[in-house]
């Protein structure tokens, strides 16, 4: 089996037991479980306590712009990871240019920060 | 044996083809940019499989392709955020993310 | 059929179907898993293609990250009141699809008939990403910085246009767009 693949073997092999588990399990439950057919069981927490609303509420900007900030430095570790596996061989230039890379990116932090996106009050 | 560059460019050209589609007669903002990141992938694919295709004996470098692929990568995410931004921003001032109902610029 | 070729088939379906069914699907968050499925497919053949960085990388921002801020961005704009649902009429069905089929056969033509300078397939056994982080760091140094500035602009103006309120504005700065919205639910 000559592949460019073969190195990901083990990923394929652990990709196929979390998709094989979840489905099994799911189908298990749902053929060996019992079906009871009540209110208080049909109810969304089955206990008695009732929702408040509705769980299609919109979700507070906070959680969004920490999102945001997640994928931007999302890449900046994009570019990390090359420049970390030749560190050794770019020596200090490397790491100079990283500095103003990541330099520049904290600008963008910082006006983050001071315009109080983190603030979680 | 590894696949053939004319195919990777035939299934880029389906894809890409696909995201503009979407592009065209979607309404709702966030699946325009959805579609607009399906058409960034297709081309991505296409640059992957050029830079595979045209890798030599003597030049075994594939990183040119591949650098263009990452900044492609770079400007999506961008885009992504400030497009995503701008949604919010205009979800809150017309209660509505449908490009057909935001009609303040028409004569 | 070798099996490295039917491993391709598996991963160009996967890009390809799911894309396919984001045409017809209504509710956005089933687009959003849809996209899930062919942003997977995108990165194997990414490693099929001997780009085994990209692939992972295609994992970790793609899927990881703009996917999630898609669904941020169905969560916060969803009301309650009305279905996160949208129909395409022919008015705009019909002339989209035959733009789409028109771009297809003019990239497939493109395709078919240019003539490639292709080389047969170099075996690649080195892994790529050294070679990407010492271009990335030499040739590609203008590239490189340039997208730290677009990044830094994106994040300034991600946080400005999502108005998120200043410490020590005035109540009603952030609020003022909002005057005239019915049944805010926050």
């Amino acid at each position: 089996m000559e592949c460019t693949l073969r190195p990901y073997l083990p990923i394929a092999v652990y990709g196929a037991l979390v998709l094989g588990t979840g489905f099994s399990l799911t189908l298990a439950s749902s053929i060996f479980g019992p079906r009871v057919r009540r209110l208080e069981k049909e109810s969304t927490y089955e206990c008695g306590s009732l929702p408040l609303g509705s769980s299609r509420e919109r979700f507070s900007v906070k959680f969004y712009l920490v999102a945001i900030l997640f994928v931007l430095f999302d890449i900046e570790t994009v570019f990390l990871v090359p420049w970390a596996v030749v560190y050794r061989s770019m020596g200090l230039f490397g790491l100079l240019e990283m500095l103003a890379f990541m330099g520049i990116l904290l600008l963008g932090f910082v006006y983050a920060w001071k315009r109080g996106g983190f603030d979680w009050e | 044996m590894t696949l053939s560059l004319s195919f990777c460019l035939h299934l880029s050209a389906a894809i890409f083809s696909i995201g503009v589609y979407g592009v065209l007669t979607r309404s709702n903002l966030i699946v325009i940019l959805m579609s607009l990141e399906i058409m960034l992938n297709a081309v991505n694919l296409s640059l992957v499989a050029f830079g595979r295709a045209f890798l030599t004996d003597l030049t075994r470098d594939p990183s040119g392709p591949q650098v263009f692929v990452i900044m492609v990568l770079a400007v999506a995410a961008a885009e992504a955020a400030v497009g995503l931004s701008i949604l919010l921003a205009v979800y809150r001032k017309w209660r509505t993310t449908n490009a057909g109902e935001i009609d303040l610029l028409k004569g | 059929m070798s099996f490295s070729d039917s491993i391709f088939w598996v991963f160009a379906t996967t890009a390809v179907v799911p894309a396919f069914l984001i045409l017809f699907t209504r509710s956005i968050v089933r687009m959003a898993f849809l996209l899930l499925g062919s942003l997977a497919g995108f990165a194997g053949l990414y490693l099929q293609l001997n780009a085994a960085f990209l692939g992972f990388t295609q994992v970790m921002v793609y899927i990881g990250g703009i996917l999630i801020l898609f669904l941020f961005g169905v969560m916060l704009t969803q009301r309650s009141d009305i279905p996160v649902r949208e129909k395409v009429g022919p008015a705009l069905a019909v002339p989209g699809f035959f733009a789409g089929l028109l771009l297809m056969a003019a990239l497939l033509f493109i395709a078919l008939q240019n003539p490639w300078k292709t080389h047969p397939p170099v075996p690649v056994t080195e892994p790529d990403t050294p070679v990407i982080g010492i271009k990335l760091l030499s040739t590609y140094i203008l590239p490189f910085e340039a997208v730290s500035i677009l990044l830094l602009a994106a994040m300034v103006g991600a946080t400005y246009i999502a108005r998120v309120q200043a410490p020590g504005a005035p109540d009603g700065q952030a609020e003022l767009s909002d005057s005239n919205a019915e049944g805010r639910l926050e």
